[in-house]
C-alpha cells in the first residue's frame, strides 16, 4: 500500500466490518451504488450486494431503522451525511438509542458516522462539531479519531461495541491526512477508551482531540523555539473519557490548555478543565485554560473560518500566556 | 359454558357456505378478542382506582374505549412478528403476550417489572420478544419497526410482519412521516394502525390536520389504506385481520385508520370536558365492550352465563395480582449498578 488516506481508512474499516460480520449493513444518503457524499463507501455496494442501502432524506427514521435492526441482532452503521444533519436524527438517538440498555436490558449496537468540523467554505450547516452534545447523553459513546489509523481501528471498534457510538470523523483530516499502512489488529496498540500521548513533553499538557490534535502538535513545534517542551495528550474517545491519562500528564507538566474546534460551552474542553480541577487541583501550577472556536455560528468565508476555529498559531498564543501564569 | 354449545350448531347452519372450522375459528378468534378487552377494561379500571388512591407514581394513561382496535392488531400477530404498541393499546399488549401482572408491576414500580422501574407505565415492553417498549416521542416507533422487518429480512425470515399504532395526533409528527415513507420505500411488511380518536389531547382534529380524511395518507406514502370501525370488534378484526395478512403475503406496507372516541381523559388527571356532549353520544361514542359483549350474545358465541363468569374471573385476577404486586419490593438506589452501558468495560471512569 503506499499512502492510505483518513477517509480510505474509514472505507476499509467498513469494508473490513462488513466482510467479516454478515450482521453489518450500511445505510445512509447516497451511499450505495454511488458511495457516498465523501466517497466513505465507494465500492461497497458493489462488494456487498444488498448490505449498503440508500435512504431517503429522513435522518429520524434512518437512526429509528438502525435501532430496530440491532434489537434484532443486526450492527447497522448509518452515515450521516454531515453531522449537522443529525440533528434531525437527535430525536431517535438520544431517546431511544441512548436509553434502550438502560430501559430494557437490551443492547443498541449501532454506529453513527459523522462527517464532523470546519473546512474552508463549508458554513453554518456543514462544519458542526457534534460531540459535546452526544457526550451529553448517558448511554452514548462518542469517538472522535485524530489518525489514520485510529480512524479504522476505532470504527472497527465501534461496530464491535455493544453500545450506540457516534462516531465523528473529521472532514478536514479526510484527505490531509494520510498514513503508509493500517494496524492488522485492532485494540492493540491502545484499548478501546485510552488516551493517547501524541507528543511527550514537561512543560505543559495540551488536551486535544480530531483535527485540533494536529494544531497542537503544530503549535508544540513551534514552541520549541521558545524553549518550551509541550505534551499533547489525543482523548481518542470524548466518552468515555480517560481521565487518569489527563491527570497523570497533568501531574508531569503542571499546566494545561484544552482545545477544542467546537464551542466551549458546557463542552469537551469545560469537562476537562472540570475535572482536573475537581481531581488534580494540586497538580496545577496555574489556572487551566481552554481555546474553543469563537461563539458565533461556523462563518462561511475561509478568511472568517480560520480565524473562527483554533489553529496552530492561536493554540501557541495560547499556550504562551499559559506559560507566563 | 353449555349454553354456548347449541348456538354454534345454530350458527354454522345459518352460515352454510363455510365450513365448520372456519366458523370454529371465528368464533374462537372473537372470543379470545373479547376476553382480552375485557381483561384490558377490568385492568385498567384498576390501575384507575389506584392511582386514585395514590398508589401509582406518575400518569396513568388508559385505552377505554379503544380496546377493540387494539385487541384487534393484538390477536392477528404471532410469535416472531415486531409489537410497538402505544398509549392506548393495552388490550394488544395482552394479547401480544403482556401480562396483567407485568402490567401492574411496571405501573406500580415493583422491581420485579420488565422495566425494574427504570422505566414506567405504557413505556414497557421486552425486545427480544419483538415487544417494542414505546419512547414518549410520538412517531418514532414506526421507524423502529421498520428496522427490525429489515434484519428480519436480512436473516431471510420471510412471513414476518411488523405492527404499530398511533394517535391521529402522533400522525402529525416528521417521524410518523418518514418512518411510513421508508417503509414504503423498502416495501417492509409493516402494518400502522391509526386510532382517529378526534382528540389529541384536547386538541381537536381541525386543530390537527387539514385534509378531510386521514386515509388519504395511505395514497400519498404509496402503501394500502384500509377503514375500520373503530368501536366494532368485528370489523376491526376483519378489516385488520386483511392489512396484517397482506403484509404477511408481502404486499407491502399497511394503513388502517379507524374513527372513534376514547372514553376517558388522556390521562387520569383530564375530564374530557372539551368533548363535546352530542359526540359522546353520536355513534363513535359507542363502547366497543359492551358492543362486542353484545355482539358475541346474539350469535350465541358467548352466553350472559359466561360473560359474567368471566367478568368475575378477570376481576378476580385484577385483584389478586394487584395485592401481590403491592407487597413486592420497590427498585432499590443502592442496589443499582447507575450504568447506563452495556459493554462491562463502560461503568466507570466515563
Ligand atoms: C413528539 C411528542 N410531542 C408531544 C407529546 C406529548 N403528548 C403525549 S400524548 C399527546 C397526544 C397524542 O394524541 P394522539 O396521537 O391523537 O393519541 P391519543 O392520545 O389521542 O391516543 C401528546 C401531545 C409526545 N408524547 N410526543
Amino acid at each position: 500500500m503506499s499512502s492510505i488516506t483518513y477517509l480510505e481508512a474509514i472505507r476499509l474499516a467498513q469494508q473490513r466490518a462488513l466482510k467479516e460480520d454478515p450482521r453489518v449493513f450500511i445505510y445512509g444518503q447516497d451511499v450505495g451504488v454511488f458511495g457516498g457524499a465523501f466517497k466513505a463507501t465507494k465500492n461497497l455496494s458493489k462488494e456487498f450486494p444488498g448490505r449498503v442501502l440508500d435512504a431517503p432524506i429522513s435522518e429520524d427514521a434512518m437512526v429509528g431503522l438502525a435501532i430496530g435492526a440491532a434489537v434484532e441482532g443486526m450492527r447497522p452503521i448509518v452515515e450521516m451525511q454531515f453531522a449537522d444533519f443529525s440533528t434531525c436524527g437527535f430525536n431517535q438517538i438520544v431517546n431511544q438509542a441512548a436509553t434502550l440498555h438502560y430501559r430494557t436490558g437490551i443492547p443498541c449496537p449501532i454506529v453513527v458516522r459523522l462527517p464532523s468540523g470546519g473546512t474552508p467554505g463549508s458554513g453554518p450547516f456543514h462544519s458542526q462539531s457534534m460531540e459535546a452534545i452526544y457526550a451529553h447523553y448517558p448511554g452514548l459513546v462518542v469517538m472522535t479519531p485524530a489518525t489514520v489509523e485510529d480512524a479504522y481501528t476505532m470504527l472497527l471498534e465501534a461496530v464491535a461495541l455493544e453500545d450506540p457510538v457516534i462516531f465523528c470523523e473529521h472532514k478536514f483530516l479526510y484527505y490531509h491526512l494520510k498514513a503508509e499502512s493500517l494496524p492488522a489488529t485492532v485494540g492493540e496498540a491502545l484499548p478501546f477508551g485510552k488516551a493517547r500521548i501524541a507528543r511527550p513533553g514537561r512543560d505543559a499538557t495540551i488536551v486535544a482531540y480530531s483535527a485540533m490534535v494536529h494544531e497542537a502538535l503544530a503549535a508544540a513545534e513551534e514552541l520549541i523555539q521558545d524553549g518550551y517542551d509541550i505534551e499533547v495528550v489525543d482523548l481518542r474517545t470524548v466518552r468515555p473519557i480517560d481521565t487518569d491519562t489527563i491527570l497523570a500528564s497533568v501531574a508531569r507538566t503542571g499546566r494545561l490548555l484544552v482545545v477544542g474546534e467546537a464551542w466551549p460551552w458546557g463542552g469537551v474542553a469545560a469537562e476537562v478543565i472540570s475535572r482536573v480541577a475537581t481531581e488534580g487541583f494540586g497538580l496545577l501550577d496555574a489556572p487551566p485554560q481552554r481555546l474553543n472556536a469563537k461563539e458565533t455560528p461556523v462563518p462561511y468565508h475561509p478568511a472568517l473560518w480560520g480565524t473562527h476555529r483554533p489553529t496552530a498559531s492561536s493554540v501557541a498564543n495560547s499556550l504562551r500566556q499559559l506559560l507566563e501564569l | 359454558m353449555p349454553a354456548a354449545k347449541s348456538p354454534k350448531t345454530k350458527r354454522s347452519q345459518i352460515k352454510s357456505s363455510q365450513g365448520n372450522s372456519a366458523d370454529t375459528a371465528a368464533r374462537e378468534l372473537l372470543r379470545r378478542a373479547y376476553r382480552t378487552m375485557l381483561e384490558a377494561r377490568l385492568l385498567e379500571e384498576k390501575l384507575a382506582a389506584l392511582y386514585r388512591s395514590g398508589k401509582i407514581v406518575g400518569g396513568v394513561f388508559l385505552g377505554r374505549g379503544q380496546e377493540a382496535l387494539s385487541v384487534a392488531l393484538g390477536v392477528h400477530l404471532r410469535r416472531g412478528d415486531i409489537y410497538a404498541p402505544l398509549i392506548r393499546d393495552q388490550a394488544g399488549r395482552l394479547a401480544f403476550g403482556d401480562t396483567i401482572l407485568d402490567t401492574l408491576r411496571t405501573y406500580l414500580g415493583s422491581s420485579l417489572g420488565s422495566m425494574r422501574g427504570r422505566d414506567g407505565n405504557i413505556h414497557r415492553g421486552r425486545p427480544s420478544e419483538g415487544y417494542h417498549a414505546m419512547i414518549s416521542h410520538l412517531g418514532a416507533m414506526v421507524s423502529t419497526v421498520c428496522g427490525g422487518l429489515v434484519a428480519k429480512r436480512f436473516r431471510g425470515e420471510k412471513s414476518a410482519v411488523g405492527a404499530t399504532c398511533i394517535g391521529e395526533g402522533g400522525t402529525s409528527t416528521g417521524s410518523f412521516h418518514e418512518g411510513m415513507n421508508m417503509a414504503a420505500v423498502e416495501n417492509l411488511p409493516l402494518v400502522v394502525v391509526v386510532a382517529n380518536n378526534q382528540y389529541s389531547y384536547s386538541t381537536p382534529n381541525d386543530r390537527q390536520f387539514a385534509c378531510s380524511d386521514l386515509l388519504s395518507k395511505a395514497t400519498g406514502y404509496g402503501v394500502v389504506g384500509h377503514r375500520a370501525t373503530g368501536n366494532d370488534l368485528l370489523d376491526c378484526l376483519g378489516v385488520i385481520g386483511e392489512a396484517v395478512a397482506a403484509a404477511r403475503r408481502g404486499e407491502g406496507p399497511q394503513l388502517v385508520v379507524a374513527d372513534l372516541l376514547r372514553l376517558v381523559g388522556h390521562g387520569e388527571h383530564d375530564d374530557a370536558s372539551y368533548i363535546p356532549e352530542a359526540m359522546k353520544k353520536s355513534p363513535l361514542g359507542r363502547d366497543c365492550l359492551e358492543l362486542a359483549r353484545q355482539s358475541l350474545i346474539e350469535r350465541e358465541w358467548l352466553s350472559k352465563e359466561e360473560a359474567v363468569s368471566w367478568h368475575e374471573a378477570v376481576e378476580k385476577e385484577v385483584e389478586e395480582t394487584s395485592s401481590k404486586v403491592l407487597r413486592e419490593p420497590p427498585p432499590d438506589p443502592a442496589e443499582e449498578d447507575w450504568n447506563a452501558f452495556a459493554s462491562p468495560s463502560l461503568g466507570r471512569n466515563l
